[in-house]
């Protein structure tokens, strides 16, 4: 089955209200922390008070006589049970061919301590108190060190690992330097830019939380964890880590309250927890707290770059050259190597036919939190970098920020970039018309005075993105330093009555796949949203899964249903024929009936449901009973979402302030199957988006390493209050490579919001000479900026 | 949160007796609970004062209004009296935290924590309140003394705050971001005495400005403002404003309030 025919199905392009949404808004989720076994206990860990210290004695004594306490663990455990430490997903090989730094992350801190919050000790007692009260008994003696925190002190900052002496990871690049600083000496104009990406804190609603369990009956373990991927889980755990068959771990990943990222990684109080319930022989729960959320959480972005970019005289792009400085923190989380390499320098080419492009990486370790993928994972930070320097290009040669983008888009398709992508389709010039027009870019002017009356200054901001999701062929992924693949598994299981359930390695943390993935099958078949239930999130249920990230669920997961439903489809027509007497070529299938062409013969699908379990007239001896079909699907490319944003904000000169008055998404996802929850992803991705450029910013002290806004009374979260309500529009061209033309759709608000928003402050601030601004554009930064350009 | 005990008395006397007992009163909680959950606070007794009818609600007496120290925030938003005499005051108490902190926390609660961020302390300030416990009466200005420190003695508890009816007043708040407590808060009275102006979240406790009183007082209008400087010396610098900012900020607040006192 085609995109295009996909498409035209019944249910799909069709709002189905959530079916998830009942047991959610009446209190019957099912969260981890709602999940209580039999003799539960508690624990918590202790952590490190620093940045950067030598652990020379751990005192547990006065702890495991504390009332209650079950088990006291800590490094020294760790290592007498030779479990290894956590495991980096993607290996990265430097310019000079060799591979990336990769030292130990341990589970429980060997010796020392790396940054505030690193773990340190494990203590289980039978209540929350208990265990808290006892993890303030454990006497820790720490001879501090110096502390790295920013990347630009990293190299000359004191080693944090014995493995990477001067704190660097790798130093990659992409692109022909020699072609690129070519094509710089015969530019008509050069725009020079110098950002920092600011660091940020994920905050899903619920914290991370865990129960480890083991059975002595069957020496099997389970794991209740708020995480987005429960087989990878399972499997760095057991493969990697722990030296289990994965056959005796259990992953269970039940209702999750958000994840953006920060729910992919094996994290050590996972393993801890695994591992003591077989130690203590008891079920073992944590819930992290807040405050240990904002510290020990991977955090995300935190790059400080420098880009070039080369014109002609009619402002054509001819090269773009850029360094990038990206902090991985004091450790390599699961996939943090990737993020700003893979997932980053091959979206630099954007939406634009720029030649050639050379991006250079270093990456650093740091005394702080690891940082890995957020939201967008390395395309916010291309895109960011990308739109800002085309809009400074743009102000810097008197072009209109959206004719500088006309004058360079991508017009034909299938197109080759000079970073590895290849798009498949697009329709950028659609894209830029459509949003121009939904924001009313004509009445800008008038607006623009009205606010001028009012002292205010009015700025308008573009930002045209693309993105690279559906991750990933594996083939590919693998020759780009991949150590797992990146398919998708789907198990459909029609039952004897006709009613569906479905398997799927995909995790929904908040995205509707319940109802979105019901229907796609009940479209398929021909029956009812209703009919169709979407099991998730248990390894011991679904068969395989590589989970959710990078907006890859539908595109991929969705895939591996289409597939199986493919098989479902085909073993059906055979019963179908069987039972009415014709080939199994004849039978054509649609809106839940089968028929005999060119004859008035039919029987519905759920007959030959029953017909495949209860086998009385059945071509046995040539087909196997039932009606259950599995398939994995690995995708042959990228999809490749995009659009335009425009923004546009009043910023009052006197203090200030920010305040978007104005929104426009328009976004081009492929086949849209629920515009309702597509709407609801533009939405959280652009407040996501929106808060980066406006509110949020993780800041340490620079000397001491300690995490200044480790709250929400210093970390701004954005808040309704804050946004205007958005326009949102789409254009469709459907993805050529899958069978739904999904191209996915949780990333892009988060994407392509924050340039937007910047460049839009930028142009408000022109008239007073503000030419520069980094995020968060907070009033007192504005304010700040507006002063140094008076000076 | 450590374990600890609860009274709820219905009386303020049982209340005194329970707080000169080792007790620690709750008004609210609003802060104090949030610092027992992360165990910042363990106080060993809890008092809590909000089954004390005497201790809320707000009265008119000749040119003051009184409000009992547990009148709730939101309570000081919605009351007729307030809403009548000093708007200002209403408005100020709708701005504090969010709807459930308003639901929960105290005037008294508020001044008695005295947080340098804190929207009441600059009210009571600028209004010349006066705070009434259960041994004396205190000035606003005599009763706070820098972050987190007041006048109140071991055992003291306010019983209420009677604040100046004004000619006019306004609050102008700039929230911090992150918090929403005041970066810098200005509250503004045009009384008989004068003009008063507290600046509450720039410094490590809420003050008065005598430069922008005098100007004020020659003339209550925001252009009157133009030529005062304001000295960023003992500001606050934070990750989130400068002290230069924080004194811009008092400018811009300040005349922002005049605008809305008169309007």
């Amino acid at each position: 089955m085609g995109a295009n025919d996909f498409a035209s199905l019944p249910h799909i392009g069709e709002s189905v209200l959530r079916k998830e949404d009942y047991r959610f808004l009446t209190g019957a989720g099912q969260y981890t922390d709602d999940i209580t076994l039999t003799r539960m206990t508690h624990a918590v860990f202790v952590r490190s008070p620093h940045a950067h210290a030598l652990i020379k004695s751990i005192n547990t004594t006065a702890a495991k006589a504390a009332p209650g306490v079950i088990g006291v663990l800590d490094g020294k455990d760790v290592a007498h049970d030779k479990l290894n430490g956590l495991p980096c997903g993607w290996l990265i090989t430097s310019t000079d061919g060799q591979p990336m730094k990769e030292p130990p992350h341990p589970v429980l801190a060997l010796d020392k301590v790396r940054y505030v919050g690193d773990h340190v000790v494990m203590i289980v007692a039978e209540t929350l108190e208990q265990a808290k009260n006892a993890a303030e008994l454990v006497e820790v003696d720490y001879e501090m060190l110096p502390a790295v925190v920013d990347v630009r002190d990293a190299k000359k900052g004191t080693a944090l690992h014995d493995a990477a002496p001067d704190n660097q990871c790798y130093h990659w690049a992409l692109g022909d330097k020699g072609l690129v600083d070519e094509a710089f000496t015969k530019a008509a104009h050069i725009t020079k830019l110098d950002l920092i990406n600011n660091r940020l804190v994920p905050n899903a609603m619920e914290p991370r939380v865990a129960i480890g369990s083991y059975s002595r009956a069957n020496d099997d373990y389970t794991l209740y964890v708020s995480n987005q991927n429960p087989h990878v889980e399972r499997l760095l755990m057991t493969a990697f880590v722990m030296g289990l068959p994965e056959h005796k771990v259990r992953v269970i990943a039940p209702d999750v309250g958000g994840g953006f990222g920060s729910k992919i990684y094996l994290y050590a109080e996972d393993v801890c927890l695994t591992w003591a319930s077989k130690k203590l022989n008891r079920n073992i729960k944590w819930v992290c707290e807040r405050g240990e959320a904002f510290l020990s959480d991977a955090h995300g972005r935190d790059h400080s770059s420098h880009a070039e970019l080369a014109l002609d005289k009619d402002g054509k792009f001819l090269a773009l050259r850029v360094h990038t400085d990206a902090n991985l923190g004091a450790y390599l989380s699961t996939f943090s190597t990737c993020v700003p390499t893979i997932l980053y320098a091959t979206l630099l080419a954007g939406q634009y036919t720029t030649p050639l492009v050379y991006v250079e990486v270093d990456a650093w370790f740091t005394n702080t939190a690891p940082v890995d993928a957020y939201r967008g994972a390395g395309r916010p930070e291309a895109t960011y970098l990308l739109e800002r320097i085309v809009s400074r290009a743009a102000f810097e040669l008197g072009l209109s920020q959206d004719e500088i983008r006309r004058r360079n888009f991508i017009a034909e398709f299938p197109y080759q970039t000079p970073v590895a992508l290849q798009y498949d389709t697009g329709d950028f010039v659609a894209c830029m018309d459509a949003s121009q027009k939904l924001a009313d870019v004509a009445g800008f002017k008038a607006r623009q005075e009205a606010s001028k009356a009012n002292g205010k200054l009015r700025g308008i901001g573009y930002s045209s993105y693309i993105e690279a999701c559906g991750l990933a062929p594996s083939n590919i992924a693998g020759a780009l330093g991949a150590r797992a693949g990146l398919f998708e598994c789907g198990e459909v299981r029609v039952h004897p009555t006709g009613s569906v359930t479905v398997f799927t390695g995909s995790h929904s943390h908040g995205q509707g796949h319940e109802t979105t993935f019901a229907q796609v099958v009940a479209s398929r078949l021909g029956i009812s949203v209703d009919s169709v239930d979407i099991v998730h999130g248990d390894t011991g249920r679904v068969p395989f899964g590589m989970g959710t990230y990078g907006s890859r669920s539908i595109s991929v997961g969705g895939a591996a249903i289409m597939k199986a439903l493919d098989k479902i489809e085909a073993k059906a027509k055979k019963i179908a024929a069987h039972l009415m007497e014709a080939a199994d070529t004849d039978i054509d299938f649609a809106n839940g009936e089968f028929t005999v062409r060119g004859t008035d013969k039919k029987i519905p699908f759920g007959t030959v449901a029953l017909t495949a379990y209860v086998p009385h007239n059945y071509p046995l001896e040539t087909l196997e009973p039932g009606l259950n079909e599995t398939a994995f699907y690995d995708p042959t490319n990228f999809t490749f979402p995009s659009g335009t944003y425009i923004a546009e904000v009043e910023v009052d000169p006197e203090t200030g302030v920010v305040r978007l008055d104005r929104f426009t998404a328009v976004d081009d996802f492929g086949t849209i199957i629920n515009p309702m929850i597509v709407e609801g992803q533009v939405h959280g991705g652009l407040v996501q988006g929106i808060g980066q450029a406006l509110t949020e910013n993780c800041v340490y002290d620079r000397e001491t390493g300690q995490l200044l806004t480790g709250s929400f009374m210093d970390y701004a979260m954005p808040r309704a209050d804050e946004f205007p309500q958005f326009n949102i529009g789409h254009i469709c061209t459907p993805c050529t490579h899958n069978p739904l033309g999904t191209k996915g759709c949780g990333e892009a608000g988060a994407i392509g919001s924050p340039p937007s928003i910047i460049n839009a402050v930028l142009d408000a601030l022109a008239p007073l000479g503000v030419k520069d601004l980094d995020m968060p554009a907070t009033p007192h930064r504005v304010w700040e900026a507006i002063q140094s350009a008076k000076a | 949160m450590y374990a600890f005990t609860y009274d709820r008395p219905s009386s303020f006397a049982d209340a005194l007796k329970l707080v000169e007992a080792g007790g620690q009163a709750l008004a609210g909680g609003q802060t104090m609970l949030a610092s027992m959950k992360q165990r910042l606070m363990q106080p060993e007794k809890l008092v809590d004062l909000r089954q004390i009818a005497e201790l809320t609600g707000v009265s008119k007496e000749g040119d003051q209004l009184i409000i009992g120290a547990m009148t709730r925030h939101c309570d000081v938003e919605q009351n007729a009296l307030v809403k009548q005499y000093i708007p200002a005051l209403a408005a100020l108490a709708g701005g504090i935290g969010d709807r459930q902190v308003r639901a929960m926390g105290t005037i008294g609660g508020s001044i008695a924590n005295n947080d340098p961020a804190a929207c009441y302390p600059s009210a009571a300030m600028a209004l010349g309140a006066t705070i009434h416990t259960n041994t004396r009466t205190i000035a606003a200005e005599d009763f706070f003394q820098g972050m987190y420190a007041t006048a109140l003695e071991n055992g003291e508890l306010i019983k209420a705050v009677s604040f100046p009816i004004p000619k006019r007043a306004s609050y102008a708040k700039f929230k911090q971001g992150a918090s929403r407590y005041a970066m810098v808060g200005v509250f503004v009275a045009d009384t008989a005495n004068g003009a008063r102006v507290a600046v509450t979240g720039a410094a490590n406790g809420v003050f008065r400005h005598g430069g922008l009183e005098a100007a004020l007082s020659k003339n209550f209008a925001p252009e009157a403002i133009a030529e005062v400087m304001i000295d960023p010396t003992d500001l606050n610098s934070d990750i989130h404003a400068s002290a230069a900012y924080r004194a811009q900020l008092i400018k811009v607040q300040t005349g922002r309030a005049v605008a809305a006192a008169l309007a």
